[in-house]
Parts: structure tokens; sequence; C-alpha cells
């Protein structure tokens, strides 16, 4: 008995290796190395653009920008396409890390993603010559409404007392700096030192009524009801809205960032024809309108706007969904069609600004004075 | 020679893995961001936020060890006198959350201590006022004890088992009691085996950075989350390892005390 437990054991471990062996191989037409935030793709997409295109995808995941830079900086890994922030694209840009994109070459950019959005992306990638646009949002304030009394309408809330060990806050420099900024009536991408000197003393003044400062588990928690009060990005607000009803998103009255994420090629990619193909697939309407469907971050893809507004003309292009599959769509869609999160109207705000890159200096400085906020924050 | 052959992967290895990084540091350490060497990443230390963040990990660190201490050293003694088929199994049952992954293991004690969570739910539903650890330096040396708690058992266990039974009954033939015999003859006998576990829970609890991020709420700044970040967000690699080499001067500093005082070299690790 136990040689045939012994067996059996042997026998499966050969078997997972052997597993492991095939799927590593290459794709036909090669590989695409892909290197995008955690959860911010339906992997669905990803099989469907092997089996279209023969090219095998290797997908890794990253947590922030600033986890991202130096792993593709130090030129450990090599990807052929990354998919970072606003200002991180900025930061790559002025490092001489990205090549321009032949637009050409992906004619889905062109026909689908929104005019306003490249006018957007040109803070950053001043001819929009580097990156495509994949996701747009804005960062926010989610309540609970069962928690919170007060009307939320400010950054200031954040530092009211009464909710104090219910606020989660952004473990991120400079999403917490824009906060504090805002808060103060400064510009999100100050480098008056003196202007930083106060979001600073308004952090550490905030420090002993939060919770804990975290990335992505804010979404977890607010659905959970672990705290009253968080700083979100919009397309967490939409997944979190559809868990819990109770939560309700708002963007503050001094403004806040909208940000960009965009799909940039890095100068070392060793497949840029994939890259391309990559891209473009990503930018068809269809695979947009699945990928906003799961991440539920807004989506700058006309087509995929265009998908949701007209039933036939979805019906028709996405046939090839499971039952299972569209029965979701057509939920999502009635949510989403008429939601201010998903499209909000911006225009009735003149205080939004986008994360630029501020140099090395900059950056230092913004660095140095997160630590100062961090050593706060311990009893 | 056929001996030095079968030492040559374990050379490449170390000298791999072992030797090359530490150059790296050391030389990262040393160097500004030109190349050129500076002592500044170094003193560095001195500044309030990572001095403040190094003695809040030796605070900790050491709370967690005089608790793994207090807690192992009964176990201990307990699987030492339990009959041998049971102390094994019961060894094995200590060992085997080991087998799962450490951040399982601390993100589990994330959802038990949530406000929200395992205990709280069940302390709310006996009408019992809520847990509230979470969050603070509290939970961060509970996730510290909770994980290395093994490292104290295992050593000072090995060293008890190999207590020669004859000693403790001479001592009473020579008539000491109970707590004679425990504080003049195990105790002292013993000592190797709590100075290697003290090492194995105070080395990995100083430098973690892990536990205080997960159970901390990212609020609690030990050394190793300061040198963590200066890696991942802030870019600066010569900073976080010159701050790596003031970390390691204290493990070596731990080390050399294991070294005095274990002369006899017969403390194992498992």
């Amino acid at each position: 008995m136990k040689k045939l437990v012994m067996m059996a054991c042997v026998l499966l471990v050969v078997s997972v290796l052997a597993g492991c062996g095939n799927s590593s191989n290459a794709g036909e037409n090669g590989e695409v190395y892909v290197f995008n935030w955690g959860e911010y793709i339906d992997p669905a997409t990803l099989d469907m653009f092997e089996e279209e295109t023969g090219i095998k995808v290797v997908y890794d995941e990253f947590e922030t920008n600033e986890i991202m830079y130096p792993r593709v900086a130090a030129g450990a890994s090599k990807y052929d396409v990354i998919c970072p922030s606003d200002y991180m694209i900025h930061k790559m840009i002025a490092n001489d890390m990205l090549q321009e994109i032949n637009f050409d070459h992906i004619p889905n950019a062109k026909a689908n993603i929104g005019a306003q959005y490249y006018e957007q992306a040109k803070e950053f990638d001043p001819n929009n010559s580097y990156c495509v646009p994949y996701c747009w949002g804005t960062v926010g304030i989610l309540y609970n409404k069962t928690m919170v009394s007060d009307p939320v309408t400010s950054w200031s809330i954040l530092w009211n007392e009464k909710y104090k060990d219910n606020i989660l806050m952004q473990d991120s420099v400079r999403d917490a700096f824009m906060v504090a900024l805002k808060l103060n009536g400064f510009s999100m991408n100050s480098l008056n030192e003196e202007e930083l000197q106060i979001a600073k003393n308004s952090l550490i003044e905030q420090a002993p009524l939060v919770q804990a400062k975290v990335v992505d588990q804010v979404r977890d928690k607010m659905i959970g009801g672990e705290a009253a009060l968080g700083v979100i990005y919009s397309g967490e607000a939409i997944f979190t809205q559809r868990e819990n009803p109770d939560l309700e998103y708002v963007i503050p009255e001094e403004g806040t960032n909208v940000w960009i994420d965009g799909w940039v090629i890095p100068k070392n990619a060793p497949n840029v024809e994939n890259a391309e193909k990559f891209i473009d697939f990503m930018c068809r309407d269809d695979i947009a309108l699945l990928n906003f469907m799961y991440i539920t971050y807004a989506s700058p893809n006309t087509g995929a706007k265009a998908l949701i507004d007209d039933d036939e003309l979805r019906a028709s292009k996405m046939d090839y969904l499971d039952e299972e599959t569209r029965e979701e769509l057509e939920e999502f869609v009635d949510i989403v069609r008429d939601s201010q999160i998903a499209f909000p109207d911006l225009s009735q705000y003149d205080n939004l600004e986008t994360f630029i890159y501020l140099g090395e200096d900059g950056d230092a400085l913004y660095n140095q004075l997160w630590k100062e906020v961090n050593s706060a924050y311990g009893e | 020679m056929s001996k030095k052959l079968l030492s040559v992967p374990y050379l490449f290895w170390s000298a791999l893995f072992i030797i090359v990084p530490l150059l790296m540091v050391f030389y990262y350490g040393l160097t500004d961001k030109s190349g050129a060497f500076t002592l500044a990443n170094i003193a560095a230390i001195a500044s309030p936020e990572h001095s403040k963040a190094l003695w809040a990990a030796v605070r900790l660190s050491l709370i967690s060890t005089v608790i793994c201490l207090l807690l192992a050293y009964p176990l201990a003694m307990i699987l030492c006198n339990m009959k041998v088929n049971h102390s094994s199994f019961t060894v094995v049952i200590f060992i085997l959350p080991m087998w799962m992954n450490f951040l399982l293991r601390t993100l589990a004690w994330q959802s038990l201590l949530e406000k929200t969570g395992v205990i709280n739910s069940i302390l709310g539903a006996l009408h019992l006022p809520p847990l509230q650890i979470i969050n603070t330096s509290n939970a961060v040396i509970l996730g510290m004890v909770y994980n290395f708690l093994p490292f104290m058992v295992l050593p000072i266990y090995n060293v008890l088992v190999k207590i020669d039974a004859n000693i403790t009954n001479a001592a009473r033939d020579l008539g000491a009691n109970e707590v004679q015999t425990f504080f003049k003859v195990i105790l002292p006998l013993s000592v190797p085996g709590m100075i290697s576990g003290i090492t194995m829970v105070f080395v990995p609890a100083l430098t973690t950075f892990v536990i205080s991020n997960i159970l901390g709420g990212g609020k609690i700044l030990l050394i190793g989350n300061v040198i963590e970040q200066e890696f991942t967000q802030a870019y600066n690699w010569n900073l976080g390892s010159g701050l790596s080499i003031v970390l390691m001067l204290f493990i070596i500093f731990n080390m050399v005390i294991t070294a005095v005082t274990d002369k006899d070299g017969e403390v194992s690790i498992l």
C-alpha cells in the first residue's frame, strides 16, 4: 500500500513537472513580455490574444510605479510592454528608457482611443509619441454611508477627529502628498519647499487618525466595513460599490488627480513587433470592454463606449462570448452606462491636474518628506 | 583531492550568492550616486527618522525574543519529558505551520485581528469587548512571536534532550530539590541552546519588514521597512545599502556574543 502511494506521488510530481515544461515553450510566433499593474487585465483576453496571434504572453505584475521603475531601470528583466502611470511615463521618457511608438502598426490605437485622452496625455508625453492610454480615472474619497454622518465634499473630512481610526490613506508618496497639497490649495506637482512643508505637516497632523496606509487593500477593507473613509482610485470605486452598496465615491471640491495609465514600449524591448500587436489587440473595442468589465477602471476607448451604448452592435460584435459571460456583461453595462464614476462630467472642476515627473531632485525631496511623515506614524 | 572536488559546488554557490551580493552591498553603501567614496550613507543612520526606525526595530525584536524565550523554554521541557512517540508527534505538530508560506500565515493573522475580523466577530457574538491590536506595534510583536517561536523551541529542545539523565539524578542524590536542580543544573546546561534560539529569533525579527507592513498597517516603520523602501520606492540603493551595513554590524555584534558563549559548538540548528 505504501508503495502504491509513493508511486502515485511520484507520478503526480512528474506529470506536474512535464506540464510546466510544455507551457514554458515559446508560442509559434514568439513571445511578448508584459509588465502590468496587479489585477489590471482580464486574463481571458490574454488567452484570446495567444490564440489569435500565436504569440505567448509572459505576464508580470507590479503594485506601485515606484516598485516597477527600479526593476526596469536596472535592466534585470526585459519587458516589451509596460503600463505605468502618467508621471512615471514622464520620468521614463526623461531618462531615455522608452522608444517612440509607431502608431501605423497600431491602427486600433488611432481609431479607438478618444482624442481628449491623448490631449490629457500631452501633459507628460507632449507629442503623444510614447504612450497609448489604457485606463484613466480620478482619485477621490470612498465612504461608507452607514458610518459617515457628515457630508463628504472636501478632503478635510480625512482630518476630522470624529473618524479617528476609521480612515485609510494611500501608502504611496505622490498620492498621499496630492491629498495634502490639494487640501491646502496647492498644485499637486508643487516643488515649492514652503508648500511642501505645509503639506507634510498636514499629513503628520493626520497620522494619529489614520487606521492604516494601504495600496490595493483599501478595496477589501472598505467592502468589509473595516473603515469609514478611504482614499481610492475611481476604478476601484465601481468594483467596491458592486460588492457593497453602502459605499459612495466623491471627487472632493478642492480638486484631484486625473490620471492616465498607458502602454509604453521600453528601449530595450526584445520583441517590439509583438509588443505592437499586443497593444493593438488591447485597443480593440470588444477587448477594451471586456477589460473594463473585469477591472472596472474607466477605459479611454471610444469603441468600447459605443459598444456599451449600442445594444445591437454589442450583441453582434461579442457573440463569441459564452452565455455566462454575456449575462455578466449585460449586467455590467446596465450599471456603468449612466455611472458618474465611470464616465464623470469633469467640466464642473477647474482644479484637476495630472501628475508630472518632478526630476531627480524633486523626487528626492518628496521621498525625504515622505520619510518624515512615515516616521511620525509609529507610536 | 576528491573531497575538495565535492566542495566545489558549495564554494561556487557561496561565492555567487553570498560573497558577491555582500561586496555589492558594501560597494553601494560606501559610494554616492556618482560612484565616489562616501560615508554619508552610513552616517545617515543618525538622522532622526532612521535612528527612530532602528530603535523601534530593536525594541520590538527584543520584546518578541523575550516572549519567545519565556514561551519556548517550558514547551521544550514538556516536549523533553514526553514519551518518545508522543514527543516526535508533538514536534511535528509544532513544525506543521512552518510548511505553509510565511506570508500567508501573516496575512491570516491580519484577517484574524481586523476590526471586523474573525476574532472580533466571535468576541462580538459573546458580547465581549473587541480586541484592538491590529495596526499597532502589539500586532507586530504578535506576528514576530508567532512566526519565529519554532526557531526558539527547537534549539532549546535539542540541548535539553541531550542532557544526561544521570546528571539530574546525581543532583537529586546530593539533596537538591526540583527547583535547585533546575536553576543549578538544567538551566546552565541549556544556555547554549537559549543563546542560539535568541539569535535565531532576534536577527529575523530585527530585519523583518513584511510583518510590520502587514500587521502594522504601514504605520510601524522599522529599519527593515526603511531599507526596503529605499530600494523599491525611493530608488536610492546607496542609502539602502548603507543602512543595511549598519544593520549587519548589529547582527555581527549579536553573532560574536553567540560565538563567545557557545564555545563548544554543541548547538545545532535542527
